[in-house]
């Protein structure tokens, strides 16, 4: 009665096999972010997941492609339909597992949402070295607990990610970023209906526009006239990444922030250029405790000897 | 189910009212089931706590008398989600239902569980905003059922279903602890447990607090109403609108049995002799959405629509909607019980499928209407019965089994939407091998080590590779 049990490819059944089930061991990707979560233990055996679109299907917008594909390259195959998938890191030399074991989101988040809502399906090595699937290749799916949002953000501490299958969008019609140096960011937002973007650094703010053309230019005319055209966004500092509350963006300052900044305004990631912030990422409710312990538990659960990215933690 | 002890009684009057720990067999009978047929089972005892704390209570409660705990919001789900199974306390949030807080900065609203999905747009509308998963059932279903649900809706083709759209939720947890999962930034520390936990259907808590994203209301809307001779050419049109790299906000379709009924109910002026329609939504800039809409328009006439009706006033297009939203209504009238199914395949394996269906479903006797989310693959095959008739049952479970498979067999899965509970919970095996199944497991066991937490639910009990294949015991009663 197997109707859909798709096997899995050979390349995920030899990556499954290079990872095997003994001994610490990290997947390699692109090493964009490979500092991030923690350094990972010296003695951690390195293997590398499959790379390689294995089948764009633009009428069902969904890619499935090896999770050792360097975004880059994804990015040109979907764009050959006209779509492409929001991941949106700072180098294509991502890779698109490394983006999603990661987990951050690119900065036009405001519109597409957060990389965690692109995964559909997920084919992962296991800390004993067997082949798990999560999810599926549709683009609406409730069968199921949904390990495919578990493991966004993880940093392959859970399982190793072999194979993906994402949602795509079609790209849009026009884009364009623009820049004012003395615009509120606030207001900026909320005076247009979707914004992909609005970034602020304390005194100048950008703004990314897409879609069609017609409603990019009608957006642009509601923006105040100090509003000037860029060739795209600012750089972003890449010392130090910060989670807060949308809210908790007012007011921020270098001084406070202990360097240059950006702020993701209407999100609340900060990429601030170095130094120890003087503001933490929020949280601190009384439930936090059993929130660590779910966490210690979860890692407890699919990877008891600890052998899945030893030294990172999410 | 056996009457509940009087300690137990006396413990959950105690910590709630008197008034509401609800044991007389009147009003239990009103929790026995949820909107499906699947299962039926009156409860001991139901609480209708008012507060975190007063769940919390219950929690604890249920557990010291080693009770299992069944959360239930409206009682709208179509799985037997809110099927209380093996003698649990039954928790029910309806009196927990304001929007506790707005914050415009972020578009985001703190929430309790009870509050009825409609009442949340309906709430926050002055501020320009609203809550964009949109089930049918919005004007009754509370989002702490969407969210254990992860529900979706017409307009989540464009917006993506409920777990695009909650950031935080506050749990409690099945030893009465309660903390907050994800929150109001946007990375959270530590693992997503927030996305873990949308789409569990009561088995890893009870949601009590629930942070949500709030859209702001697009300035222009167009509805289209594209009138087919065959649903292969309207299918071909969905193809065809995706295809053109529109992505609208809604894409359902109606087959003629459909149209047929909801015409009768709701006088939207649909074309009675039409084999499909469908109903088309685009929103956003007043430019965009007038090329989008028109785009749509060549695009439905290439695929070989007869006619494309577009809304022309707000009322039309309200009208329209009321007849899609209300085919279960609509249904009464031509037999009094019905079976919905929920699966979703590719879209391109739309007509085929669709042509299975019927086929499976026509074969058996029985009448379907087909009313459903083609955008998104999103089939929701409604068969119509009368149970008093001989045999009836029976193969109206035949013919739901069949359409599973044949979904499956389609490359697709067995729920978009309504979610597992009991109904599919032993089809599961179709589409996960036992190790994937075993990794869902150890998901819940950590959440809810003992299993007390809506017991019996989505995950096949005892052997996983079994030929479990049946509907459960207890159904269609
Ligand atoms: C006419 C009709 C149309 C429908 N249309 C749609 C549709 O378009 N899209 C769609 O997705 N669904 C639809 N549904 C199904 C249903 O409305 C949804 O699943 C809805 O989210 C259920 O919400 P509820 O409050 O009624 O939950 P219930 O039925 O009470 O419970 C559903 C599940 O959630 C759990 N639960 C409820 N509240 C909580 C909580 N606070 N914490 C933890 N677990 C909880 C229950 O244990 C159960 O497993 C429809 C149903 C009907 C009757």
């Amino acid at each position: 009665m197997d109707l859909s049990l798709a096997p899995p490819s050979a390349a995920v059944l030899s990556f499954a096999e290079e990872v095997g089930a003994t001994g610490p061991v990290a997947v390699l990707g692109g090493r964009t972010h490979w500092h991030v979560a923690g350094e990972l233990d010296a003695g951690a055996r390195l293997v590398r997941a499959p790379s390689g679109i294995v089948a764009h299907e633009p009428e069902e917008l969904i890619v499935r492609c090896g999770a050792g594909t360097p975004v880059g390259e994804l990015t040109e195959a979907l764009a050959e339909h006209g779509q492409m998938s929001p991941l949106d890191p700072a180098s294509p030399d991502a890779t698109v597992g490394g983006v999603l074991s990661v987990g951050y989101s690119g900065v036009r988040r405001l519109r597409y949402g957060p990389v965690r809502d692109l995964l559909l399906e997920a084919r992962y090595v296991a800390a004993n070295g067997e082949l798990v699937k999560a999810g599926a290749p549709v683009v609406k799916n409730v069968t199921g607990f949904d390990l495919c949002r578990l493991l966004v953000g993880s940093v392959g501490t859970l399982g190793l990610i072999g194979e993906v299958v994402l949602r795509c969008r079609p790209i849009p019609a026009a884009t364009r970023w623009l820049l004012s140096v003395d615009a509120d960011p606030w207001v900026t937002r909320r005076a247009l209906f979707g914004a992909s973007a609005v970034l602020w650094d304390g005194n100048t703010t950008w703004v990314l526009l897409e879609g069609y053309a017609a409603d990019v230019d009608a957006e642009a005319r509601v923006l105040s006239p100090s509003f000037t055209e860029v060739a795209g966004p600012p750089p972003l500092p890449a010392g130090v990444r910060l989670s807060l509350a949308p809210k908790a963006l007012r007011g921020l300052s270098a001084s406070v922030l202990g360097g240059p900044f950006v702020a993701e305004i209407g999100i609340g990631t900060v990429h601030v250029a170095s130094g120890a912030p003087k503001v933490a990422s929020s949280s601190n409710s009384s439930g936090d405790a059993r929130v660590a312990m779910l966490n210690r538990e979860l890692k407890a659960a699919f990877d008891p000897t600890g052998r899945l990215n030893p030294g990172r933690r999410p | 189910m056996s009457p509940s002890s009087p300690e137990l009684l006396a413990e959950l009057r105690a910590a709630l009212a008197p008034i509401r720990v609800l044991d007389s067999p009147f009003e239990k009978v009103l929790y026995a089931r949820d909107a499906s047929a699947v299962g039926y089972a009156p409860p001991g005892v139901v609480c209708l706590p008012l507060t975190t704390a007063e769940v919390q209570a219950c929690v604890r409660i249920a557990a010291a008398h080693g009770r299992p705990v069944t959360p239930r919001g409206s009682g709208t789900g179509l799985a037997g989600g809110a099927v209380p199974l093996n003698d649990p306390v039954v928790i029910v949030t309806t009196k927990m239902n304001r929007l506790v807080e707005v914050d415009e900065d972020s578009r985001t609203a703190w929430v309790e569980p009870g509050l009825l999905n409609l009442d949340l747009s309906r709430q926050v509308a002055h501020l320009g905003l609203h809550y964009a998963p949109d089930p049918s059932s919005q004007q009754t279903c509370s989002i702490g059922g969407n969210v254990a649900s992860n529900s979706g809706g017409p307009h989540c083709l464009l917006h993506g279903c409920t777990s695009a759209h909650v950031l935080a939720i506050e749990v409690v947890l099945a030893d009465g602890s309660v903390c907050v999962l994800g929150g109001p930034e946007p990375d959270a520390p530590g693992y997503d447990l927030r996305g873990a936990f949308v789409g569990s259907e009561g088995t890893m808590g009870i949601a009590t607090k629930i942070l949500v994203r709030l859209m702001p209301n697009p300035p222009t809307i167009r509805t289209l109403l594209a009138d087919f001779a065959s649903i292969r050419d309207a299918s071909a049109a969905v193809s065809a609108i995706i295809g053109a790299g529109i992505l609208p906000a809604a894409l359902e379709m109606m087959d003629a049995n459909c149209i047929a009924a909801v015409e009768n109910f709701a006088h939207a002026g649909l074309p009675l002799d039409a084999a499909a329609v469908l109903l088309v939504e685009v929103e956003g800039l007043a430019a965009g959405t007038e090329i989008a809409a028109s785009e749509i328009v060549a695009q439905c006439r290439a695929s070989g629509a007869r006619a494309v009706r577009v809304a022309a006033t707000v009322e039309e297009r309200m009208l329209l909607w009321k007849a899609r939203k209300s085919a279960f209504g609509a249904i009464a009238n031509i037999k009094p019980n019905y079976y919905l199914h929920d699966c979703v395949v590719p879209r391109t394996k739309l007509v085929e499928v669709m042509e299975k269906v019927v086929d499976i479903v026509e074969s058996r006797g029985l009448i379907v209407l087909n009313v459903f989310h083609a955008g998104d693959g999103n089939l929701h095959p409604l068969i119509v019965f009368d149970r008093r008739e001989p045999g009836v049952e029976e193969k109206v479970q035949q013919a739901g089994k069949a359409i599973i498979e044949a979904c499956v067999a389609a490359g697709g899965v067995l729920s978009g939407e309504h979610g597992i509970g009991l109904e599919k919970r032993d089809y599961m095996a179709l589409v996960f091998s036992a190790v994937d199944l075993e990794h869902q497991q150890r998901l819940r066991d950590v959440f809810d080590p003992a299993r007390r937490m809506n017991p019996e639910k989505v995950l096949p009990t005892g052997s996983w590779c079994g030929e479990l294949h049946h509907v459960p015991e207890g159904a269609w009663i």
